[in-house]
């Protein structure tokens, strides 16, 4: 039989995409298209600005300047190497094993080969395609400061596709081995933990050794010895130093093709030993890949400790709020986030200690009283980006049950309600923690702590509602996977809404601030006066409104809700 | 009783419900019958609550489904076609939750749980997350979510998919006792067999309209079938001579 051409099995996925496209243009989407284009037109610009800054000091820097920006690049693509394995080991293990296409494709009359082509392709681009775009400002960059003229465009490229090729390769085969040797759905939850931790614990490293110590120039003991620590090579054996070779031998005008033949090669044997790993692996794996995680769960645990706790609830919130938490706790993707959370918190927190703030009375004062207050923004932004990860989605992950939900009695306010508190109460604690124990830290005066805590809590009250206010407005209910859906467009415009509002409040309390610290500094008694009162009011308005407005658009929206 | 007024649904320009005007008194099984695409679900889901009616209204034992939502539900119990449940609550959990939702708890509930569990053979997976139900298992627990809180009105959609013929006949039982008991059960079903042995009157619906309503014998008559089965009748009020050619494709195509 002749085998359909490989084009012709990715069929249904390149159509599905394509019909979205269609799909959002004819929602109206150009105005998102357009805001998506700009967010991420910003973010390219910004990249390529700082990374330009520095490469034009090293290009000033002689002899050292070539070698710093080799390096430089070299740690980049380094790290994106790690970050790409780590991403395509937990893509394939969903496009390989627990895709809805896999039950048509394995039984249809389709060669392995092609099977694993196709499923390799999906991985690569659903685990790199961010990457990819990252390296364009990153390139561009190296390319505009040497002067590597039109043909390091397509030269670029030329070195980048077998970079992203090789840790698909990777990961695709370390899932394969995995797959049998714990069952799929087990293999997920071990990866997230796994995944998770080794981030967090990488970014706790990072911090805690100080990096920024290295910088300052007593930190180099002969200059002899740093050169000839940039001339070594960091990782030789590679990809993303053959990567980095090939890149720098290009701009500095001295072209190796050895680099460039090194990848591809390697490229090349990897897609072929992968090819002939899955042909081995893959059909038992698959079939492994069927059994659950299964587990008895008792559950009495939750019931005894907070359903009692919500004893006082009528029965339908609490049993709401109950299931939510079961769920959370239950789905090793949701809570396994929390590590990573906990390293933030510690991070955040070691960065505040690290401030060298306390130098001279008066002027520590003013800075002490700067930076809590500006820690408010900082902090409302962690809050933000975390309700955006937790809150945002959960009405999205009720929509295939929405059919129990709406022709149940229960009352759509009561779902909000439940949604929104089982959401703010963990996340007010988190942001009263971070906003107390950073202003303990900087020693504030009672005022800024009183100011900085209630201020914190309206912001909590509103950024929950925000969240969940955007995510019922941009509902995912076809995304079964909970991280997917803070990265949607809905996500976006509510990180953009929240930014807004922090930016309002801080302005506006701002005025009152400035008005104690003025009389502090001038050595006045602090009088809150009839302005001081109006800027506070403001702020209050401001974050009642934006915690009322968002739950009833919410609600309105959610009874529009079809299924 | 069930009673459905000008019951209408737009999709845009497609009209999945057309002024559907019906009513369904208690102690009666009744049966929606339609080919793929006649609107069976959309009404069915409409009579849930689930989706709204572009026009027309549902009443449930006199309380109007969008308007006294709260009071109408309450009597209803849902059982859709796809039996999508949270995976990661067990069985018992998830009975639990629903029991919550009707606003039922206590020893009570526990009873009931038990008793639905045993009767749809699910006792011994009661502590086991529903990630690991086949799909069968997953269909008995959504039916037994719909019983736990006593409804007066059953709504269900295909209910024997995915059912083992032992769950089947152990369902029919359940509805008959059930509209013997006063209780009265709307369902839509692509089985005629079924339709045939179980339900008192049915309706078959094409493009959104009731082309036929009565019980199989009042069906015979107004169309002059004579003994005809129901599914005779049912190709050909709903164009039937297709499965003659289907058949004949098929045929080119057998060993």
């Amino acid at each position: 039989m002749r085998q359909p051409s490989l084009w012709r099995v990715i069929e249904p996925k390149w159509r599905t995409a394509l019909q979205r496209i269609r799909e959002e243009r004819s929602r109206g989407g150009s105005g998102k298209l357009l805001t998506l284009i700009g967010v991420g037109l910003a973010f390219w610009v910004g990249v390529f600005g700082v990374l330009y800054k520095i490469l034009k000091y090293f290009r000033g820097v002689e002899e050292l300047g070539p070698l710093l920006a080799g390096k430089l690049l070299g740690l980049v693509l380094l790290s994106f190497i790690a970050i790409l394995v780590l991403s395509n080991v937990i893509t394939a293990l969903s496009s390989f094993f627990l895709a809805k296409d896999l039950d048509l494709l394995v039984s249809a009359p389709v060669d392995w080969l092609r099977i694993y082509l196709a499923k390799l392709g999906e991985t690569l681009v659903h685990s790199s395609w961010m990457v990819a775009l990252m390296t364009v400002p990153i390139l561009a960059a190296y390319g505009v400061i040497y002067r590597g003229g039109l043909w390091f465009a397509p030269y670029g490229v030329l070195t980048l596709v077998p970079l992203l090729v090789v840790p698909a390769v990777v990961g695709s085969a370390l899932t394969l081995v995995l797959v049998n040797i714990f069952p799929a759905r087990r293999t997920r939850d071990l990866l997230s933990i796994i995944a998770l931790g080794a981030g967090g614990g990488l970014i706790l490293l990072l911090r805690v050794i100080r990096p920024e110590r290295l910088a300052s120039p007593e930190g180099f003991k002969n200059l002899l010895d740093f050169i000839a620590v940039l001339r070594t090579p960091t990782s030789p054996f590679l990809p993303s130093e053959w990567a980095t070779r090939a890149t720098m031998s290009f701009l500095r005008g001295a072209f190796d093709p050895l680099p460039l033949v090194l990848l591809w090669t390697t490229a090349a044997a990897a897609v072929t030993l992968g090819a002939m790993l899955h042909r081995e692996l893959f059909a038992p794996g698959f079939t492994k890949a069927q059994e659950g995680a299964e587990r008895f769960v008792r559950g009495r645990l939750w019931r005894r400790t907070v359903g009692t706790l919500l004893a006082f609830l009528p029965v339908a919130k609490r049993e709401f709020v109950l299931k939510d938490i079961k769920l959370f706790f239950r789905d090793t993707t949701q809570w396994s986030q929390l590590i990573l959370l906990a390293v933030l918190v510690l991070v955040y927190l070691f960065n505040i200690k690290a401030l060298p703030l306390h130098r001279g009375e008066q002027v520590s004062f003013f800075y002490v009283t700067l930076v809590s207050f500006l820690n408010l923004g900082l902090a409302g932004f962690v809050l933000a980006s975390i309700a955006a990860r937790f809150i945002f989605p959960a009405v999205s992950l009720e929509g295939r049950h929405m059919w129990l939900l709406r022709s149940s009695p229960l009352d759509l306010r009561a779902l909000l309600w439940s949604k929104y508190w089982v959401g703010t109460i963990p996340l007010l604690a988190l942001a009263l923690l971070l906003t107390g124990l950073t202003n303990v830290l900087l020693q504030v005066r009672p005022f800024m702590m009183v100011v900085g805590l209630v201020t914190i809590c309206g912001l909590t009250f509103a950024i929950s509602a925000m969240a969940l206010g955007f995510g019922t407005l941009y509902p995912q209910f076809e995304t079964e996977n909970a991280a997917q859906i803070p990265t949607s467009f809905g996500g976006l415009v509510f990180m953009m809404a929240t930014i807004a509002l922090l930016a309002a409040v801080i302005f506006v309390l701002w005025q009152a601030v400035y008005t104690y610290v003025r009389a502090v500094y001038e050595g006045q008694p602090v009088v809150i006066g009839g302005w001081m009162v109006l800027w506070f009011a403001v702020a209050t308005l401001l974050c009642a409104a934006a915690t009322a407005l968002p739950l009833w658009v919410g609600l309105r929206r959610m009874e529009s809700f079809e299924f | 009783m069930i009673r459905l007024e000008n019951l209408t649904k737009h999709y845009g320009a497609f009209v999945a419900v057309d002024d559907i005007s019906l009513e369904v008194p208690r102690g009666l099984l009744y049966g929606c019958l339609g080919p793929n695409g006649a609107g069976k679900t959309t009404m069915l889901r409409m009579i849930a609550g689930i989706l709204r009616p572009t026009d027309g209204r549902v009443f449930l034992g006199g309380d109007d489904v969008h308007r006294n939502a709260i009071a109408a539900k309450l009597k209803l119990g849902f059982i859709p076609d796809r039996p999508f449940v949270y995976d990661k609550l067990t069985g018992a959990e998830f009975l639990r939750f629903v029991a919550g939702l009707y606003g039922q708890e206590g020893d009570a509930v526990e009873r009931r749980i038990a008793e639905l569990l045993e009767v749809f053979e699910l006792a011994s997976w009661k502590d086991e997350l529903v990630e690991a139900y086949s799909h069968g298992m997953r269909q008995k627990l959504i039916i037994s979510s719909a019983l736990i809180h006593r409804p007066q009105y059953i709504v269900v959609d295909e209910p024997m998919v995915g059912l083992d013929p032992k769950a089947a006949r152990l369902l029919k039982d359940i509805f008959r006792q059930f509209v013997a008991r006063g209780g009265t059960v709307l369902m839509s079903t692509h089985t005629l067999e079924v339709a045939e042995a179980m339900c008192d009157r049915v309706a078959i619906l094409q493009h959104g309209r009731i082309v036929a309503e009565g019980t199989v014998d009042d069906l015979r008559r107004q169309h002059r079938a004579g003994d005809a089965s129901l599914e005779e009748l049912f190709l050909k009020l709903t164009g039937g001579a297709h499965v003659r050619e289907l058949a004949e494709v098929l045929g080119d195509g057998a060993p």
